[in-house]
């Protein structure tokens, strides 16, 4: 049976690839930094299950250490110059958009497959996790079809992928970071503590203020934070899971998913989330730092009462 | 965010030993999410040939275009890109800045002639706003996206077991109602624009 360790152990060997060839990237300052972090998640991924967890928990402060203290750096891995790129996007058009179809298309027409077909009585994939398995058999057919067709030099798509990954940089552990945070949440019990005061507040049984104080928080706290994935596991241990799926019986993926999406009304209206709302007023040379937030208010308001509307009718079908 | 761990640990009563244990062990159970950045070598590699050049080529496609309708149709090119896992062809350095603004901006002045500053600058504004409505909801309905991996996993810590896909799905409604209520604002902007200058 596919299990999710062979995922792991694919990422793994991608993570320990670039990790590699980081370590031997003389141009850039901080490549040992880079490989060092790279390398602690391929270790992660490969070994995870074998090194205990207070091992695991020492890895985790590794890469914040690493993160923190600045020694990871973007890199400069081989690639294409602006004219070769030019060049090809000229020769090949819009089939260049066809590779990266396959992905969502595999992962899709798969899953689907798997759960309404005979093929999933087989029982060749762990339960709940084929579209994770689809979506590694997508990459790998999308890296077939491009190594087919366009040539690229057999080391290119770990490069390209360093190349990305090293322009994401620590960012690229926060998700994961933050589940684990949510798991610790949950353990020292900081749900219970904030979602006893909600309970305080709001009278009993009034399925619509607890989704009002749900959303409201969640957009308060991505605010503040200038992050919605921060504020998603404090507010699914404190309201979320205990009131609306719990106590109110609402539908997990509803409250999930829209819960997330009334956090990103929150990224909208705020100066704390500076790449998406300050870096391009610097960008575009506007006057007024705060012009794109500006601009982005109503729209935010608007949706932020529709994604409010939407758990409130969908989830309590 | 591993200092606040920390100290959430420490306040809740465990021991430093503990705390980092059970943080190691949450980590090592939710290495799925690390599973999304396998994608990162096909769009890498798709980049070296050109990606990001043939999406600029497709956005000056819509030249002949009002100001409000160009932003519309952008915003549903970023929808539906970053809807398949392409939000890195689209961005404020890669086609804002290049690519969306100046277009936007010249066709205000086709509409409008010339404009005053605050004008311009509400466009220019315009312009990167709808760059991030279209990503924040379009890239949820992208299952292997840190967002919805993350929900997934935080839901399952509590027991409740779901498929990153039905997770999906439920950004559809929000992505289409995003679509209309900045779209709205967009025809807006354009028959504000049309009117004559005061």
């Amino acid at each position: 049976m596919i299990t999710l360790h062979w995922l792991y152990v694919l990422a793994g060997t991608m993570f320990a690839a670039i990790a590699f060839l980081s370590a031997l990237d003389r141009s850039n300052p901080k490549h040992f930094g880079n490989a060092a972090f790279w390398g602690l998640m391929a270790v992660s991924l490969l070994a995870g299950d074998l090194i205990g967890d207070f091992a695991n928990g020492l890895l985790v402060l590794g890469l914040a250490g690493l993160a923190g203290f600045g020694f990871i750096g973007r890199s400069q891995p081989p690639t294409t110059s602006m004219e070769e790129r030019q060049r090809w996007s000229e020769e090949v058009g819009n089939r260049l958009f066809l590779p990266a179809l396959i992905i969502p298309v595999t992962a899709l027409v798969g899953t689907l497959a798997y759960n309404y077909t005979a093929v999933g009585q087989l029982g060749w994939i762990e339960p709940k996790r084929e579209t994770y398995v689809f979506l590694a058999l997508g990459v790998l057919i999308a890296l077939a079809t491009i190594f087919a067709w366009l040539k690229p030099p057999l080391l290119a798509p770990v490069q390209e992928g360093r190349r990305l990954l090293d322009a994401i940089g620590w960012a690229a552990v926060l998700p994961q970071m933050l589940a684990a945070l949510g798991v610790l949440f949950a353990a020292a019990g900081v749900g219970e503590i904030i979602g006893t005061a909600t309970r305080s507040v709001i009278p009993e049984g009034s399925i619509f203020l607890t989704v009002l104080v749900f959303g409201v928080g969640m957009a308060l706290f991505t605010i503040i934070m200038g992050n919605a994935f921060a504020a998603f596991p404090v507010m699914a241990a404190a309201i979320g899971v205990p009131l609306l799926i719990q106590a109110y019986g609402g539908d997990p993926a509803v409250v999930g998913a829209v819960g997330m999406l009334a956090g990103f009304c929150g990224t909208l209206m705020t100066p704390m989330a500076a790449n998406f709302n300050l870096v391009p007023a610097a960008l575009l040379e506007l006057k007024d730092q705060n012009g794109v937030i500006k601009a982005q208010i109503p729209t935010a308001l608007c949706l932020f009462v529709a994604n409010l509307a939407i758990i409130y009718f969908a989830a309590f079908r | 965010v591993t200092a606040s761990a920390i100290v959430t640990g420490l306040l809740g009563g465990m021991d430093p030993v503990e705390v980092i244990s059970t943080f190691g062990k949450a980590f090592n159970d939710n290495r799925i999410i690390a599973m999304v950045w396998i994608v990162l070598p096909v769009i890498g590699l798709l980049e070296r040939f050109g990606l990001q050049q043939q999406a600029g080529a497709l956005i000056r496609k819509l030249r002949n275009a009002t100001t409000g309708r160009l932003l519309i149709l952008y915003l549903l090119y970023r929808q539906l890109t970053a809807a398949i896992g392409l939000h890195s062809t689209a961005g404020h350095p890669q086609t804002v800045r290049p690519l969306v603004a100046p277009m936007a901006l010249a066709a205000a002045e086709k509409e409008h002639g010339e404009l005053d500053e605050a004008t311009a600058e509400k466009v220019k504004a315009y312009a990167a706003a709808t760059d991030n409505v279209g990503l924040f909801f379009g890239e949820d309905i992208f299952f292997a996206i840190g967002s919805i991996v993350l929900i997934q996993q935080t839901l399952a810590t509590y027991g409740y077991n779901l498929a990153p896909l039905e997770l999906a799905l439920w950004a559809i409604p929000s992505a289409i109602l995003a679509f209309f209520i900045h779209g709205f604002r967009l025809w807006l902007l354009d028959r504000k624009l049309r009117a004559p200058a005061r």
